[in-house]
Formats: structure tokens, C-alpha cells, sequence
């Protein structure tokens, strides 16, 4: 008998010379069948396509050893949950119960914190923007404040006269590390001396006082030297405003950055040899804070809480995109391209990652240089301008990752609607911890005005 | 299986010109040089197949109901892969 042989979609790949380097010519075929051991296709099959899959055990440890690695080298640490990184309740409150604050930089985020359980008094207010009801239910609450620039220092003060008590304020902070660029559009900036313009203009106030220092040096920083430099000038600048004024600095709040295990497009090295781990930042930065403050530790006062905002680093890997390819074709320069049920609409973060894409099943065939398109009727809709992946069906399911950073608080409702988002729980359920959008989610929020509710009025009626 | 049903809009699929492909030189191992340009390829198995049907002077219902003997495809996928493959092939070789 005859047997024939299965069809893999043919392929024609051109030689090319000078595709070698040292760091190997060849990409290993790999593929995901399962993510923190849950099997992947079934999950499609139950939740449909596209989906995205959080591991609720994968954010613990994450938070852990972040917590792991300052705790064991500084005496008192805090970590603020970012929730403009992922803002879900499920993952917010995963990590709430691993001792998290909430940071939050909008009123949005606030309710949603308090709405959460979040009591007030454990949450991190950032942001350019406090608009004076949120501002003054924050700091009746015992919030953190972090100003940002004058005017919301007198609009805190005008509330503090109002609430009747002196309310403890933190100021946000911008200066030159030297080792990243600087962000100098929030906070106030210490090298031209509006940072202790401010700090002397909360001493001189009845209603304020000051008691936090924050600052944020930029995203994905991978150079640890740069968070030691901020926290040297973290800490001077701590010891210049208790030395200006009558106050005591409670805590130095050095904001997120900290770079996850992605591929950060025009990086040429792998994330595993360019992104620090959580030891390398934690080394650098309590050993700069350590000398910085080793005056003050002679003179008897309190060191500083550190308070972290790592969200990033802390999210990103616990949660993978999954997709199925919905056609293909060749482009006439040669390359194969898939288009996928998934877009840039629900992976913004592919505008400036190079995300790892793995088909779920062990799949034969040559690997072939492949874009990766959305659905979206829109030209900048590519996941992946180039990746080596094997021939592909219709249907054939892939995995993205790393994916939990700013995706789900960033992601569009164009064209389509949002997919459900499932947690696999620490016993191994599975959890849909946000239901897939549908048109009563786009449509419910609108209202149609009676004259304009029939689209193709009878004739008679025009 | 489908039935083989030959469809007019077939006829309009442009094959690379015989000639041209006749001139490649194929190993069973899927190494494929065109000694015009200069030029070699990998082709995998199913690219092999349909590059020898097509240097036979096979036309695309006779590459079709071919590959349908050989591999375990229906006859409208692997009409699409052909047509696919032969806008590659027409890049490839001029």
C-alpha cells in the first residue's frame, strides 16, 4: 500500500553568504505546548482565539524575588504595585497579597485601588495629573502624595488648610544620572534648583510637610549604574532638604525601570545577556544607598524606606498572547508573511519589542523567514518584521512572549473586540479573570438620539 | 477526498516557463542550482515535488491531482500552496 506522505506547505529558502556570526547561524526549532504547566491548545479550544494567559505562580515568585533581593540587603523595603503596567484586579490583587502597595497616576487608578480593598493609606499617588476631588479623598486617606510641579503643591496645600491638619506630601524629583537620559517633564529638577525651591516653599507652609523623596530615571534601564547614581543623588539631596528645612525624609522612593527579559528591538544581544537580574539592580543600588548614607547611620537617624515601582520586570514574563494564523502569503520581496488574529490592537508592546514567538506544536518543516501581520486594516499592523519560524497552516496556533507588561492597559478596541484574558491559579484551575469583549461592549456605552435609531427610514418618512 | 474537478480559472495561473525551470539543476536532498544566475536554494519536500512536476510540463491540474497522490492534501490547499509557490518561483527564477 501506498502511504502518502503528510503535506508541509513547500518551501523554497535562497543561500545567502555572510549569514553567519559567532553567537551560532542557527535558530534551534522550539515550540510552546504548555505555559507554567497548563497545555496551551486546549485553551484555545475552550476560550478561543486570541487569548491571553496570566501565571498567577509565575507573578509571585516574580514579586518575591524582587522582594528577596532588596529585603536581604537593605532594612526596610516597599514595593509599589504599578498598576499602569497591568491594572487587572486579579493580578493586582495577587500581588497586593504578596505585600504590594498600590501606585497608582490617575484618579481612574486610585477608585480603582480602593475599589480593590486597597486602604489608602497604602497607596502610591504619581502622576502629572491629580485633579483636586481625588487629591483631596487621597490625602484625607493617608495616601503618598508625590507632587509633581508648583501648582499641584499649592492646590495639596489649599486642600490640607481645608481638611484642618498638616499633611505629609513627598516631591517627585528629575535630574541627570549620566548613565540613562534624563526624564526631566515630571517632578521638579534638582540641577536647576527647583526641587529646593520646592522644598523650602512645604517648610514654609502651615499645611505641609514633607516626608518622601521620588523619582523615576526612565524604562527598560539596563545599566545598573544609573540607578546607583540616583540613589547617591537621592540620597544627598535627602540629607540638603532635612539640612534646609525642619522635616524628616521617610522614605526615597527610586520609581520602576527595571528592564524584563524582552527583546528590546535594536538591542543586537539576547535579553539573557543584557537584562540585569533583580540581584544586579538590588547590589548597585543599596550599595550606592549604603555609602550615601553612612553619615547619617553615625548620627543616629532612621534610614530611609526603600520604595521600588518595579512593574515591568515583575509582570511581564507571567503572561503570554496566544494566536492562530488566519492566512498567508508571500510579499514580493520574497519573504513569507502570516496574518494572525492577533494585532498590534492587543500587543503594543511590539512596536518596540522583538517578542519571541514559538508555534504550539513541534512542527516540521524548514524554517523560513516570516512577518508576522495583524488583523487590522492598518499598514503598521506587524507583530514581527522578521522571524524564523517553519511552515505554517491555517490555524496553526502560536505563542508571544513575554507579554504582561502595559499590554492589557494599553491594548485598543479597533476594529475587534478585546479577547478574555484566563489566570492559571497556583493549584492549576483556570480562571477567566476578564471576559472577551463583544459589540454590547462597544455598543452599550452608546446612545442613539430617537430620530437617528433607524439607518434607512421608509421612503415616505425622508 | 474532493472530487478533481478541473476549473477554468486554472488556466489563467501563470507557470514559470518551462524552459527556465528545466534549466535547474535538482538533488533528491532538496538542493536546487540555477546555473544562470548562479544562484542555489533548499527546497523541502512538497517544493521539490511541485519543481520536477513543472519541469515535466505538467499543468496546474495535473500538479495538483499529483501532489493529491503523493501527500495527504486536500485539492483546493494544495492549489493555494501551488499558486503561492509558483509567484515565488517566478521571483526566483528569471
Amino acid at each position: 500500500m501506498n502511504a502518502r506522505k503528510p503535506w508541509i506547505k513547500p518551501v523554497l529558502t535562497a543561500h545567502k553568504p555572510g549569514g553567519m556570526n559567532k553567537f551560532g547561524p542557527a535558530r534551534p526549532q522550539l515550540h510552546q505546548a504548555a505555559f507554567d504547566g497548563a497545555a496551551l491548545e486546549p485553551l484555545l479550544a475552550q476560550f478561543g482565539s486570541p487569548l491571553f494567559v496570566v501565571s498567577e505562580k509565575r507573578l509571585r515568585e516574580n514579586a518575591r524575588q524582587l522582594r528577596r533581593a532588596f529585603s536581604t540587603r537593605w532594612p526596610k523595603v516597599r514595593h509599589g504595585w504599578s498598576y499602569k503596567t497591568h491594572g487587572m484586579g486579579a493580578v493586582c490583587n495577587a500581588l497586593h497579597q504578596e505585600g504590594a502597595w498600590a501606585e497608582v497616576v490617575s484618579e481612574l487608578e486610585y477608585r480603582k485601588a480602593r475599589a480593590l480593598g486597597v486602604p489608602g493609606s497604602r497607596i502610591i499617588f504619581n502622576g502629572p495629573w491629580k485633579p483636586d476631588a481625588i487629591l483631596e479623598q487621597a490625602m484625607a486617606e493617608g495616601a503618598a502624595i508625590h507632587l509633581d510641579h508648583l501648582d499641584e503643591l499649592y492646590a495639596a496645600e489649599a486642600i490640607a488648610r481645608r481638611l484642618g491638619r498638616k499633611v505629609p506630601v513627598g516631591l517627585r524629583l528629575n535630574f541627570d544620572t549620566g548613565y540613562s537620559e534624563p526624564w526631566s517633564r515630571f517632578g521638579f529638577n534638582l540641577e536647576t534648583g527647583a526641587a529646593m525651591d520646592a522644598v523650602r516653599r512645604i517648610g514654609a507652609s502651615e499645611w505641609l510637610q514633607l516626608n518622601g523623596l521620588h523619582s523615576h530615571i526612565g524604562t527598560f534601564v539596563l545599566d545598573v549604574r544609573a540607578y546607583a547614581q540616583q540613589a547617591r543623588i537621592m540620597a544627598g539631596f535627602m540629607d540638603a532638604a532635612e539640612r534646609e528645612i525642619d522635616c524628616r525624609i521617610d522614605y526615597l522612593d527610586i520609581g520602576g525601570g527595571f528592564a524584563s527579559r524582552n527583546a528590546l528591538q535594536g538591542i543586537y544581544l539576547p535579553p539573557d545577556q543584557v537584562v540585569p537580574g533583580f540581584d544586579q539592580y538590588a547590589e548597585a543600588i543599596t550599595e550606592a544607598l549604603t555609602e550615601a548614607t553612612r553619615a547619617r547611620s553615625g548620627q543616629g537617624k532612621p534610614l530611609p524606606v526603600l520604595v521600588l515601582e518595579t512593574g515591568r520586570a515583575v509582570v511581564d514574563d507571567a503572561e503570554v498572547l496566544l494566536t492562530r494564523v488566519v492566512g498567508g502569503k508571500h510579499l514580493p520581496d520574497g519573504r513569507r508573511a502570516a496574518i494572525l488574529d492577533a494585532g498590534v490592537n492587543l500587543l503594543f508592546t511590539a512596536y518596540w519589542y522583538n517578542h519571541d514567538v514559538r508555534p504550539l506544536r513541534a512542527n516540521a518543516g524548514m524554517a523560513e523567514e516570516t512577518v508576522l501581520f495583524g488583523p487590522l486594516c492598518m499598514n503598521i499592523d506587524q507583530l514581527r518584521a522578521s522571524v524564523m519560524l517553519p511552515p505554517l497552516q491555517v490555524g496553526e496556533a502560536l505563542c508571544i512572549s513575554p507579554v504582561g507588561a502595559y499590554n492589557n492597559t494599553q491594548w485598543l478596541q479597533f476594529i475587534h473586540a478585546r479577547p478574555a484574558v484566563v489566570m492559571i491559579m497556583q493549584d492549576g484551575r483556570i480562571e477567566t479573570i476578564r471576559t472577551a469583549e463583544s459589540l454590547a461592549s462597544l455598543s452599550g456605552p452608546e446612545c442613539l438620539p430617537a430620530e437617528l435609531q433607524t439607518p434607512f427610514p421608509e421612503p415616505s418618512a425622508r | 477526498m474532493e472530487p478533481q474537478q478541473p476549473s477554468h480559472h486554472r488556466q489563467t495561473v501563470a507557470l514559470p516557463d518551462p524552459a527556465t525551470l528545466k534549466r535547474l539543476a535538482l538533488s533528491d536532498s532538496g538542493f536546487v542550482f540555477d546555473p544562470v544566475s548562479g544562484n542555489s536554494f533548499t527546497a523541502n519536500g512538497s517544493g521539490l515535488s511541485i519543481l520536477r512536476l513543472l519541469q515535466g510540463g505538467n499543468t496546474l491540474d495535473q500538479v495538483v491531482a499529483s501532489l493529491g497522490a503523493e501527500f495527504e492534501v486536500t485539492p483546493s490547499l494544495a492549489e493555494r500552496d501551488v499558486i503561492e509557490f509558483i509567484s515565488q518561483l517566478r521571483s526566483a527564477f528569471k
